[in-house]
């Protein structure tokens, strides 16, 4: 895991370095500041001599100068290098999505994604950057201090030796007893924030049936729970400081006493033993030691706090994509023929039931196929198999006559335009989203590809024309608009196959029949394959699919299909009592 | 994580908010008062701590010194006084800390509570005007923000607060001259921690913004992930968000960078604070100047001034806490402004006073109250002379002369007026933006239309109270919610009262019976992510079923089978008459085979009925409708 995340260092490694470097030097000026101390009150002061607190004085204000310079090297360094990283690691984690397949898409939520690439980023920040001040830092400082102490006395220091294990063992309990407790309350704040998304999304829902007091009810019982747990944990965190403190002042009593008894002993004489003047510089020590080893308490419960974020980006990011570019790639596909060759399919490897089984069908360069079936039949996944959108558990697909594994995957995709029946716009104006198609294309080729796809009109008919914006999901455009800007879009692509799934069934069968025309008349080499609900969207297709429960349940014109196939019959009488012209 | 407080606000304190926190908090009365004068004891303790450092040399070690045979029963005692100083501080500590934690969740839950129960309150209105990203934010960046300053800020604010006051008078107990000295550096240090906090709390303020940024790119292009794919857009993905993550990583340096440099650069300027004492200290101890404290004058000694030295660090370290609290204040109280916001919208209204009450008919035509469900609803109508008639409720819906606006603005129905007998079934057909969906908002009270009437059983729906209002109508939307629990759980989720037979049999009712029992674990299949794992046909059959379950008079069908393809909907069709017969149903249908068998159709343009009759009278009318209806007219 450490590994996975600590390759987004990269260039940011060198700040990482000098931050470490600069809390080094910081430490060396924390610890030789208490030793002048010492000196200027023990030489200067107690000695009566102006001269020596002068000189002392000055040194020791230049000491603090180079410690504010380091510090604040140090402090702004470690910011960059953490944001850096974590910047970094927010961007391999979103380049990584890019690579995945849709296999991989189904695999995460959005919002698990958003969670981590937000969230979860800025827990691992903030514990990286807490890592390269204090990791080393903290360690260092206990030793230069330890080592100083025992400079001065090494009886008294003893103490010391004596009063780490408590601390130690102290922190070790409570973070070991903390940590699961924070798992949990973290687990149930995702349920709190599950449930708060549902009212928030069906809130029509919820006062429809009149369920307010019953979601309250659920909200209070996760609430309450949050509340038992944290304050749990908290209760046990608590015991962090007094711990410390108690370390301290026994310290400080110790010291007090054994120093007393030195200071007596020696005749307040340096050469003899303790002095007054060493008595404070080893409370500044003592001081610094249990600091120190307080920094280092935080820095693991902030790992542990982070730890579970960590995790879950690695995870994100050690997501290997299912379907990959081919050692060898094809780079051009000849023709829009299209050969299934005993196909079969399921989403997962697992899945005991596969989803489509053995379909077969070969579909030449420029045919027109509409594809007919019941809901759960299979329908969109038959078709995403064409831009290799997810890959056959059995069989093959082939297009142009090579197998659509052997295809560069963005040559093959841009190919092989689809229209989603999810369809997704993007917020920006009308011309943003059509050039997702076709980046350079002209103001006449966007003109143009709307016109097939019969947008031109209530395009031209908005205030800004092709400059209006959509807003975020194309919330501003109807359904039927939604639709038809997608087919424009993939349009654009100019493409050899343009597969349509279910992409017509917000417009009205007029406008339906119209695009369908200047489709055969403009683009009449390109195969299209169009999945659609009503009869009137497939009927004039040169073959129509019927699928039923993944299976090719027979294959023909509309004509023959009304005589042979009893889905199809039953599909077309349906819509035949709605009225020959539904919708 | 839509943050955008105004970066001008950093560096002012917003009181009215921290007098409503606290108020959260003043059911905790006595725990409070005990934690502050806990506090208090613990920093008086270590307070203490430190001075007697300063008499240990001059009341105990010099005399000893002098002493040829030292006896050191006198230090003993005072030590063992110190531990016991010692001890009750730790123990303070601890306690306030503990009941601190108790305090800070016990609060968040309140305000958190608070928040979801006046969330059921609001009108549909505040739902469909505020992003759902930016309610959801303030349970969980706002909530956490505030934790953290209760919980952490707070305490240390307390803490930070006493110690200095205990230390400023331990002070000038040792010193006066020196004190002033202290105060002059603490001035200009002061400075320097404005200047500090207000760049690092522009710059947090920063980060926030460019954070929300960020998250709403990554949710609308991950939304989209597969539309990405599709265009191979991948490069340009990557291109913007870069863009945005670089713009929050500066940001993010900037904030962190100015915030981490205040404590190296107090600590350092504590130090030449601290030598510059030494020196003058040290210059009146040599001239044998006079000491003023404030409990009069002495000599300065060695003693003091060493004592005074630690209390002048115990002086400057509350001091940088403040300053490194100062900027996690701010963005709590700025989260907290927003929570507060939300509790303070206005609840949906409701002056309702008749009721839905379960009914007995009594042989002579009449209609009485009774106690348990009989099958028979009424409403209970209090009059205003005290008595009170009930009507049988019938489900006959009037709209009378109906004008509604969603902003004044812009009239969204005008003059609407229809009659919908009992058992009738009313469709509306019409363009988007019509007021299909607008007409069926108003009947159930999400919205209050703005002239005219509705009556239900010639009761004014505005005399309804909202609750049985909505208990008797049912409604089936083309966005289907549904919540994390099992199927069975989500069938009887309009009424927790169905038995498991009652639910299987709405299921088979709208045909959603067989794919239910190829779940893994049926009826106990457990649903997550508002029924992902469902096609979108799926999740309206068992709306409609859910809907079916709860067994209304009344039912809105707004686009309820849009996505069920239509041999199915003909499987489904038969099962939905069976639950249509004798209830009134109101139905928006984009296909029109929906809405043909409809008693009367309504066909909507720009908020006016333009045409209304049955099937068979539009078509032969030869209007919009048989227009519609001939495909010569586009439908959205």
């Amino acid at each position: 895991m450490i590994k996975t995340l600590a390759k987004s260092i990269r260039e940011y490694k060198k700040y990482a370095l000098i931050t470490i470097l600069c809390s080094m030097i910081e430490v060396v000026f924390e610890i030789v500041i208490p030793l002048f101390m010492s000196q200027l009150i023990d030489r200067g002061i107690e000695a009566g001599n102006m001269n020596t607190v002068l000189k002392l004085g000055v040194l020791l204000v230049f000491f603090a100068i180079m410690q504010l310079i380091t510090g604040f090297l140090s402090a702004r360094i470690a910011a960059k290098s953490s944001a850096g990283f974590a910047s970094n690691l927010r961007q391999d984690m979103y380049d990584n999505v890019q690579t995945f397949a849709f296999s991989n898409i189904d695999k995460f939520s959005t919002s698990s994604i958003v969670t981590r690439l937000t969230t979860d980023v800025t827990n691992v920040q903030m514990a990286y950057q807490m890592l390269t001040r204090m990791a080393i830092r903290s360690p260092a400082m206990l030793i230069f201090a330890m080592i100083a102490c025992f400079g001065i006395d090494a009886g008294i220091s003893m103490i010391f030796l004596a009063v780490l294990p408590v601390l130690a063992v102290g922190l070790y309990f409570i973070i070991n007893k903390v940590h699961p407790l924070f798992t949990g309350v973290f687990k149930t704040y995702d349920k709190l924030n599950n449930v708060v998304q549902e009212n928030v999304r069906g809130m029509r829902v919820v006062k429809s049936f009149n369920q307010q007091e019953h979601e309250i009810d659920k909200f209070d019982a996760i609430s309450e729970k949050i509340y038992m747990d944290f304050s749990k944990a908290e209760r046990i965190m608590s015991l962090t400081s007094p711990l410390m403190q108690f370390c301290m002042y026994a310290c400080t009593i110790l010291i007090s006493w054994l120093g007393a008894k030195a200071i007596v002993a020696s005749g307040n004489s340096t050469a003899l033993g303790l002095t007054t003047g060493q008595l404070t510089s080893l409370f500044s020590y003592a001081t610094q030691i249990l600091m120190s080893l307080m920094m280092l308490s935080m820095v693991f419960s902030m790992i542990t706090i982070a730890r579970s974020s960590a995790e879950r980006i690695s995870e994100l990011l050690n997501e290997k994509t299912d379907i990959r570019d081919p050692a060898d790639p094809v780079m051009e596909v000849r023709d829009g023929s299209i050969v299934f060759d005993h196909v079969d399919f399921a989403y997962s490897s697992k899945a005991d039931k596969k989803v489509i089984s053995d379909a077969n069908i070969s579909i030449r360069s420029g045919e027109t196929i509409g594809i007919i079936g019941g809901t759960g039949s299979a329908k969109s996944s038959f078709v995403q198999l064409i831009p290799r959108l997810y890959d056959v558990t059995g069989g093959s697909v082939s297009v142009g006559g090579v197998d659509v594994r052997q295809y560069d995957l963005e040559v093959l995709r841009n190919s092989v335009a689809m229209v989603l029946q999810k369809n997704e716009l993007f917020s920006g104006t009308i011309s943003d989203n059509l050039r997702w198609g076709n980046e350079n294309a002209t103001d006449e080729e966007i003109r143009e590809a709307c016109r097939l796809a019969c947008a031109d009109e209530f395009i031209e008919a908005m205030p800004d024309g092709y400059d209006t914006h959509i807003e975020q999901g194309g919330t501003n455009v109807s359904g039927g608009q939604k639709q038809r800007l997608c087919i424009a879009r993939a349009l654009l692509k100019k493409p050899k196959i343009l597969i349509l799934d279910d992409s017509t069934s917000a417009v009205d069968t007029k406008t339906d029949a119209f695009i369908q025309q200047s489709f055969s008349q403009y683009i009449p080499d390109t195969t299209k394959i169009i999945i659609a609900q009503r009869i009137s969207s497939v009927q004039h297709a040169d073959r129509i699919i019927v699928l039923d429960d993944g299976k090719i349940a027979d294959v023909g014109s509309h004509q023959e299909l009304v005589e042979r196939s009893p889905i199809y019959r039953e599909v077309y009488e349906s819509q035949q009592k709605g009225g020959s012209e539904d919708e | 994580m839509s943050n955008k407080t105004p970066s001008k606000r950093i560096g002012k304190l917003d009181f009215q908010t921290i007098k409503r926190i606290f108020s959260y908090m003043s059911r905790y009365k006595k725990s409070m008062v005990m934690v502050i004068l806990c506090i208090i004891i613990s920093s008086v303790a270590s307070v203490a701590g430190s001075i007697f450092l300063g008499t240990l040399i001059d009341d105990y070690i010099t005399p000893l010194l002098a002493d040829p045979n030292p006896v050191f029963t006198g230090l003993l005692k005072a030590l063992a006084l110190m531990a016991c100083v010692y001890l009750a501080g730790i123990l303070s500590s601890w306690l306030y800390m503990r009941s601190m934690a108790t305090i800070a969740q016990g609060t968040l839950k309140a305000i958190r509570d608070e928040m979801f129960a006046k969330m059921q309150t609001l009108p549909i209105r505040y739902f469909d005007t505020n992003t759902h990203g930016d309610i959801m934010s303030r349970y969980t960046n706002d909530t956490d923000t505030l934790r953290q300053m209760i919980n952490q800020s707070v305490p240390q604010l307390i803490n930070s607060a006493c110690t200095m006051i205990t230390v400023f008078v331990a002070m000038l107990i040792q010193s006066v001259y020196l004190t002033l000295i202290v105060i002059v550096s603490i001035l200009l240090i002061l400075q320097i921690v404005k200047f500090l906090t207000g760049r690092s709390g522009f710059y947090f303020m920063r980060q926030q913004e460019t954070l929300g940024d960020l998250n709403g790119y990554v949710e609308e292009m991950i939304n989209g992930q597969k539309v990405v794919k599709v265009f191979c857009h991948e490069e340009k993905a990557r291109e913007a968000f870069q863009e945005k993550n670089i713009a929050w990583r500066d940001a993010v340096t900037n904030a962190n960078g100015y915030a981490n440099s205040m404590m190296p650069i107090m600590s350092a300027l504590g130090y030449i604070q601290y030598v510059i004492i030494a020196l003058v200290g040290g210059w009146l101890a040599i001239s044998g100047a006079t000491n003023l404290t404030i409990l009069g004058t002495g000599t300065m000694t060695l003693g003091t001034i060493a004592s005074f030295l630690t209390l002048s660090r115990s002086f400057n370290g509350p001091i940088s806490q403040i300053s490194v609290q100062f900027n996690s204040v701010i963005m709590a109280l700025a989260g907290a402004s927003r929570i507060f916001k939300l509790i303070d919208e206005k609840p949906e209204t409701d002056d309702g006073y008749v009721t839905l009450v379960n009914a007995r008919e009594n042989p002579d035509g009449t209609i009485t109250e009774a106690d348990h469900r009989t099958g028979i609803w009424a409403w209970r109508h209090p009059h205003q002379d005290g008595t009170i008639t009930y009507t049988k409720l019938r489900g006959e819906i009037v709209l009378d002369h109906v004008d509604f606006s969603y902003n004044p603005d812009k009239e969204i129905l005008h003059d609407i007026t229809l009659y919908a007998e009992p058992g009738q079934k009313v469709a509306f057909v019409g363009a988007t933006g019509a007021g299909k969906t607008t007409i069926t908002n108003l009947i159930n009270r999400f919205y209050d239309i703005t002239n005219g009437k509705i009556r239900y059983d010639g009761i004014n729906i505005n005399k309804i109270k909202k609750a049985d209002l909505r208990r008797s109508m049912g409604i089936v939307l083309q966005e289907v919610n549904l919540f994390t629990g099992t199927v069975m759980e989500n069938l009887r989720y309009g009424n927790p009262n169905a038995t498991d037979e009652e639910c299987i049999a709405a299921a088979k009712l709208a045909n959603a019976h067989n794919f239910i029992m190829m779940l893994p674990q049926g009826y106990n299949t457990v649903l997550e992510g508002d029924g992902s794992g469902l096609s979108q046909g799926q999740r309206q059959l068992i709306s409609i079923a859910r809907a079916a379950v709860a067994d209304p008079p009344v039912m809105i069908l707004d686009e309820a089978t849009s996505s069920i393809d239509t041999r199915t909907e003909a499987l489904v069709q038969r099962g939905m008459d069976k639950l249509m017969e004798g209830r009134t149903v109101f139905v928006i249908a984009h296909r029109l085979s929906t809405v043909m068998n409809s008693d009367v159709i309504m066909v909507l343009d720009h908020g006016r009925i333009i045409e209304r009759g049955s099937h068979d009278q539009l078509i032969a009318k030869k209007g919009t409708y048989y227009q519609l209806y001939t495909g010569a007219f586009e439908l959205e």
